[in-house]
């Protein structure tokens, strides 16, 4: 049985529908994230599993019951906010201590449980200090005691590593995927940071205005997005309009305006005919001079309009004949050298037959 | 911060603190200096004071320094009794106005933001009418043929209680001291109060923290400097009113503040009206040094 079931659940604010009929179903002992833009309805999903806000449908069942009317103090659901919310006015140690304290443990246990919670997250030494005298990573971390002192049920993040500046963001990555593997707490993680979201979760659910876009492991988001929101959404991803000539049980042979005929991976519910976008990553993209001229499937000429260089990678713009952009990424693998190819060099662009999706419209 | 280690800096420091020291020092600190010296001297004749060194012309009277005053103040027990019973009222104000205020502050604070300047301004619009006024009409509230004082004794009659009055008695005085000061205690209050970040109710809830748990282990601890500056601002100022026992209370009902003011204005006892004064000091001194040790931030270690 599912540790957290979201049956159906529909909330309005007016005429605006922030969360519209969406089910899922979460595993006990999973890293579960919901991703999307401001304003898709992650946080109200979140509040409503919370407590803070009721479904005006639909169900939310946690180990098969039915929490609507249990108040946020008596479910066995923590929040790691956004802001931290650490009580300014107690230590690292009280603030801690204190969903064990409205638990009714023991001071004997309190001590001891806190103790073990400050090891967990680096913290001994940190117990007499206040909130105000802490670092934003340290902060972060007495967060997260705070959150799984009391073993929760499950541990809801609200965006937690939204206010850190990069590089402490991918330690505090690393360490709460392992203080989720030590502890086997439920997570459920939200953002909209979509690499924060391959990089920690299980299993993550794109959202937009309200509704579930794809429900499905990290890697499979990614390489096989199933609608153009979501390939958009996630990661770079070059776009050029298509239709369907033919369907094989191996691949689709598609119509590009301007480049002729184009292999994509099979998929289900497509038919001939079919409109829609044939969607290309850049890093599955190759590019090099046009010296052979080979008659390859999806092997086309083009010409470098720009380049973006981030130190590790470059990525090239190249317009086709069609008038279409294709990124095509190379890693930088001379050191010192910021590119391979200039602007206006012709270039020859290559994928594999089973890169690429195809979006129907 | 800046760190005031540069000349230019220093300089800066003093242009911006030097106008205010100046200020306290004239208005504060000269003023306690002058009634210091008029308790040590002697009273003129005809009221003011008499003259330190021995006049020119033997004119009869006495003259010099003394510390017979603070001697009088200790040696009559009905001067400590009327320093304890003020203490006694300005405290009771004190709690009163706190358990009246607190409530409405939290409501002025945790109301939408457009409300919340009217119901401030509602809060200080008694100010808009003279303080005397506004006293007199507690009078013929209390008064024994107002509504009010019919009501009360009607419902005490209903019981076979004998019918009080209210006018000039310990309670009017108690009533007028909460009345005039409450907005004092509700201000500082709701700017405290104002500022706590909801967030931090939202995650003592979600920790297990129940309606109760939430108000004394969140909002009250946070809430203690706006407590602390109200009680000031109450407490103080009626240690030394004397207008309103004057006008509200009996007979019996002289605080501080009046005997004070009498020693001025009508025994015209200068040297002993000043030495009530820096008794009167130092007590509200004493206290709120006493407040402030007690309401330091505790660490875990004194726990």
């Amino acid at each position: 049985m599912a540790l957290l079931e979201i049956h159906n659940v529909t909330r309005r604010f007016g005429d605006f529908t922030a969360v519209d009929n969406v089910s899922i179903s979460i595993k006990a002992g999973e890293f579960f994230t919901l991703l999307g833009p401001s304003g898709c309805g992650k946080t109200t999903l979140l509040r409503m599993i919370a407590g803070f806000d009721l479904p005006d449908s639909g169900q939310i069942l946690l180990d098969g019951k039915d929490m609507v009317g249990t108040p946020p103090e008596k479910r066995p659901i923590h929040t790691v906010f956004q802001s931290y919310a650490l009580f300014p006015h107690m230590t690292v140690a009280d603030n801690i201590a204190f969903p064990l304290k409205m638990a009714g443990t023991t001071p004997d246990e309190i001590r001891s449980r806190v103790r073990e919670a400050m090891d967990d997250v680096r913290l001994s030494n940190f117990g007499n200090r206040f909130p105000q005298e802490l670092s934003g990573g340290q902060k972060q971390r007495v967060a997260f005691a705070r959150g799984l002192v009391n073993r929760p049920r499950l541990l809801l993040l609200d965006e937690p590593l939204g206010a850190l500046d990069a590089k402490l963001r991918e330690e505090m990555q690393i360490e709460l995927i392992n203080l989720q593997k030590e502890r086997g707490v439920t997570f459920v993680f939200i953002t909209h940071a979509q690499n924060e979201a391959l990089a920690l979760s299980h299993r993550i659910a794109v959202m937009n205005q309200g509704k579930i876009e794809q429900l499905d492991e990290p890697s499979r988001i990614y390489g096989f997005p199933r609608n153009r929101f979501v390939a958009d959404f996630i990661g770079k991803i070059s776009i050029m309009n298509a239709q369907v000539l033919e369907t094989a049980p191996s691949h689709l042979t598609l119509s590009v305006a301007g480049l002729g005929e184009v292999t994509a991976p099979s998929k289900e519910d497509v038919k001939v005919g079919d409109t829609g976008v044939l969607a290309i990553r850049p890093e599955q993209v190759r590019i090099s001079h046009h010296a052979e001229e080979v008659e390859l499937k999806n092997h086309f000429i083009g010409k470098v309009q720009g380049f973006l260089y981030v130190g590790d990678v470059t990525t090239y713009i190249v317009e086709l004949p069609n008038g279409a952009r294709i990124e095509a990424l190379l890693p930088n693998s001379a050191p010192g050298r910021a590119k391979f190819f200039e602007a206006g060099d012709p270039v020859a662009v290559s994928w594999r037959h089973d890169a690429g999706t195809f979006l129907n419209d | 911060m800046i760190k005031g280690n540069t000349k230019a800096n220093r300089t800066a420091k003093w242009l911006v603190s030097g106008p205010p020291l100046l200020f306290l020092l004239v208005f504060f600190v000269a003023p306690s200096l002058i009634m210091l010296f008029t308790s040590l001297r002697l009273p003129g004749e005809f009221g003011g004071l008499a003259p330190i060194a021995a006049p020119a012309e033997a004119v009869h009277g006495e003259y010099g320094l003394t510390l017979e005053t603070y001697q009088f103040f200790f040696s009559d027990i009905l001067y400590a009794e009327i320093f304890l019973k003020s203490f006694a009222v300005a405290a009771a104000s004190t709690l009163i106005c706190l358990i009246m205020a607190y409530p409405l502050a939290l409501l002025i604070a945790r109301s939408e933001k457009r409300f919340r300047n009217l119901m401030v301004l509602l809060v200080v619009l008694p100010f808009a009418s003279n303080f005397l006024i506004r006293i007199y009409a507690w009078m013929i509230i209390l008064g024994p043929e107002s509504v009010f004082s019919h009501f009360i004794n009607a419902f005490l009659g209903a019981f076979g209680i004998a019918p009080v009055t209210l006018l000039f008695s310990p309670f009017a005085v108690l009533v007028g001291m909460v009345y005039v000061h409450l907005p004092f205690m509700v201000l500082p209050l709701y700017t405290n109060l104002e500022k706590h970040d909801p967030a931090l109710l939202d995650a003592a809830q979600d920790l297990g923290a129940n309606a109760w748990q939430r108000f004394w282990r969140v909002t009250w601890p946070l809430s203690l400097p706006g407590v602390f500056s109200g009680a000031a601002l109450v407490f103080i100022p009626v240690l030394g009113m004397f207008a309103v026992p004057d006008i509200l209370g009996g007979t019996g009902d002289i605080l501080i503040g009046n005997l004070i003011k009498d020693q001025f204005l009508g025994t015209r006892d200068w040297p002993f009206g000043s030495t009530l004064s820096i008794m009167l000091t130092l007590a509200v001194l004493a206290i709120t040094g006493l407040a402030a040790w007690f309401a330091r931030p505790a660490t875990i270690a004194e726990r």
